[in-house]
């Protein structure tokens, strides 16, 4: 073989290795969304989303406490994340240049990199320890230090893409500046800002690792936001990891509902998002 | 009489006192005030953060100052706390982890970037970000179910006869351990630097890579002299993001690790990671030196992200101007 034609071939067999990279990498979604389908497909029924968790070794029960209390910890961290990403953000945006957006910002990026159980032990000592109690309050408090970097982020992403053109059409009518970042700023890049809000919901929708010391878990109902809450993440940890076999069908089947919530609320997130932008900050 | 009532206001505007309440009146002033106060709960969230793990590990920090991270007896019923293991195996699972999903993961990238047509690189770029959203504890479920048992047989035994003389193959095969919690974090990081190396790889001017071929490059030869090592500052910030993800990673590698605190040479052995034992007994421990311990645990996890963080988004700012992506 000539050189040449050595070096054309080096160069195909290269770029078909990157390609099956590439290929294995997809594959492993399908792989992941299979096996979660077959087994959780199995294992999930209607008891799953109506019943109680049963006591080990008795068979059958559900997880109707883990969704309601999943659902109830989320909505308190959106509570407490959602307003203030919003705001610190609509501050980077439009007042913020200089050093201290600049700290403000890279906080922003570093506190997004801090491993989530370190905001479990955080949520612990401001909350729990006060309190003497786990509850689906510290739960959410864990969760909501998650969502804050990260709102505040997208948010400040979506009014800097507004085109400048906008907030001086504002300016040249008369408004003042906040009027002009109430009623045309903020409503031309509500549907970014909304599939950052969601991107961020879903993140903090599968976490588990900051709620096993913060909201913990309850087999029963929790009649209060004061008191140990289960949720679904924390719940498919512990009966994947229990001898019982049928704890491991229902951990499927909560696996299962937990990645479909997941996957909607992705993909919801990019319907959302008007053509032609990126989501990414 | 406008124009006196306005000089009128200004004159009073300009002392001080009157100044603030004056301009706060208008709106702006109040947006800016309230916005700015949202921007700094998260400095305060920070140095909270940092404050509460400090002042919560101060009984362990005073009690066993550097040889918490020296020595290797971890017994809390004697209350004696060495965090050696558990740094071993953090530092053991990363590295496994960075060596089998950075070769994956830059050769997807440059697949994605340099190869395939844009609408499907999108596509395809869409389909493994949507790993990244993919929960840890799923990764769990799957490494505990699937993973797990396919290397107690045949993986581990196959590469024990081939590899064998290796000491990092010997051993028993447990299925849990080193190797098993190694691979699911691959599995996890590799969305990750996919998709930043990528990016870092696409705002590469096509000049370079016009000028390689003119050159008479071959479009490999391009791509590897050329346009790699234009980005690479990019695809290095990837894979540090990456690793700083691998050492915080909990759940997936809790369920995998096999929950013991020791040091061994063998993949094959189980081990324990700094967020696993964090994960495991930080409800039980019922000491105050115990939870101490935890959390210097955390905090030294803690630090160890931040500096890596902190290098690699200046990294990637470098090249793409962005410093940080949706996770």
């Amino acid at each position: 073989m000539t050189r040449h034609r050595w070096r054309k071939f080096v160069s195909g067999l290269m770029f078909g290795v990157t390609a099956a990279c590439a290929a294995a990498a997809v594959c492993l979604l399908f792989w992941i969304l299979g096996f979660l389908v077959w087994n959780g497909g199995r294992a999930l029924n209607f008891d799953f989303f109506t019943q109680l968790p049963k006591p080990p070794g008795e068979l059958g029960g559900g997880m109707a406490n883990a969704i309601v209390g999943s659902a109830q910890i989320i909505l308190i961290a959106a509570l407490i994340g959602i307003p203030i990403g919003f705001l610190g953000g609509i501050y980077l945006a439009e007042f913020g240049s200089g050093a201290f957006p600049f700290f403000v910002r890279y906080t922003a990026d570093l506190l997004n990199g801090v491993p989530s159980i370190v905001m479990g032990i955080f949520a612990y000592t401001v909350v729990v320890r006060p309190l003497h109690q786990f509850s689906a309050l510290a739960g959410g408090v864990a969760l909501s230090v998650i969502l804050i970097p990260t709102t505040i982020r997208t948010t400040e992403h979506f009014l800097r893409a507004v085109p400048q053109m906008l907030r001086e059409g504002a300016l040249a009518l008369g408004a003042s500046k906040w009027k002009s970042i109430a009623t045309v700023v903020v409503p031309a890049a509500v549907r970014g800002v909304a599939t950052g809000m969601i991107l961020g919901i879903a993140r903090i929708a599968g976490e588990s690792a900051p709620l096993l010391f913060t909201s913990f878990g309850n087999q029963y109902w929790s009649t209060s936001l004061g008191q140990p809450t289960a949720s679904l993440p924390v719940m498919i940890f512990t009966y994947a990891i229990s001898p019982y076999a049928d704890w491991h069908r229902q951990a499927w089947a909560a696996g299962l509902v937990l990645l479909a919530v997941m996957l909607l609320l992705n993909v919801g997130a990019r319907v959302v998002l008007p053509p032609g932008t990126s989501h990414r900050t | 009489m406008a124009e006196a009532a306005t000089l009128s206001e200004t004159d009073t505007a300009e002392r001080p006192g009157n100044t603030i309440l004056r301009r706060l009146r208008t709106g702006d002033e109040a947006a800016h005030l309230l916005t700015l106060i949202f921007a700094v709960v998260i400095l305060v969230i920070a140095g909270l953060l940092v404050l509460e793990l400090f002042r919560n590990s101060g009984e362990a920090r005073h009690k066993f100052g550097w040889e918490f991270f020296l020595t290797s007896k971890w017994d809390p019923v004697a209350g004696q706390f060495g965090a050696l293991p558990f740094i071993y195996g953090t530092l053991i699972t990363s590295a496994v982890a960075l060596l089998l999903s950075v070769p994956l993961g830059l050769g997807a990238a440059i697949f994605l970037s340099e190869l395939a047509p844009p609408r499907v690189s999108d596509a395809l770029t869409f389909i493994i970000e949507l790993l990244a959203a993919v929960p840890s504890v799923i990764y769990g479920l799957l490494a505990v179910f699937a993973l797990v048992p396919l290397l107690r047989d045949p993986i581990q035994p196959l590469l024990n006869r081939t590899l064998g003389f290796l000491p990092i193959f010997q051993g028993p095969s447990y299925g849990v351990g080193f190797l098993a919690a190694g691979i699911i974090l691959a599995i996890m990081v590799v969305p990750f630097i996919i998709s930043i190396s990528r990016e870092s790889l696409l705002a590469v001017p096509n000049d370079q890579r016009e000028a390689a071929l003119a050159l008479g490059a071959t479009r490999w030869e391009s791509t590897w002299h050329v346009v790699v090592p234009y980005a690479r500052l990019g695809i290095i910030g990837s894979i540090f993001l990456a690793l700083a993800r691998a050492l915080g990673e909990t759940m997936a590698v809790t369920m995998v690790i096999g929950n013991t605190p020791q040091i061994a040479a063998s993949l094959f052995a189980p081990g324990y990671t700094i967020p696993a034992v964090i994960a495991n007994e930080f409800t039980e421990a019922t000491a105050d030196i115990h939870l101490s311990a935890l959390v210097e645990l955390g905090l030294v996890l803690f630090l160890l992200t931040m500096v890596i963080n902190a290098f690699a988004r200046l990294m990637v700012l470098a090249t793409t101007r962005r410093g940080t992506t949706n996770p």
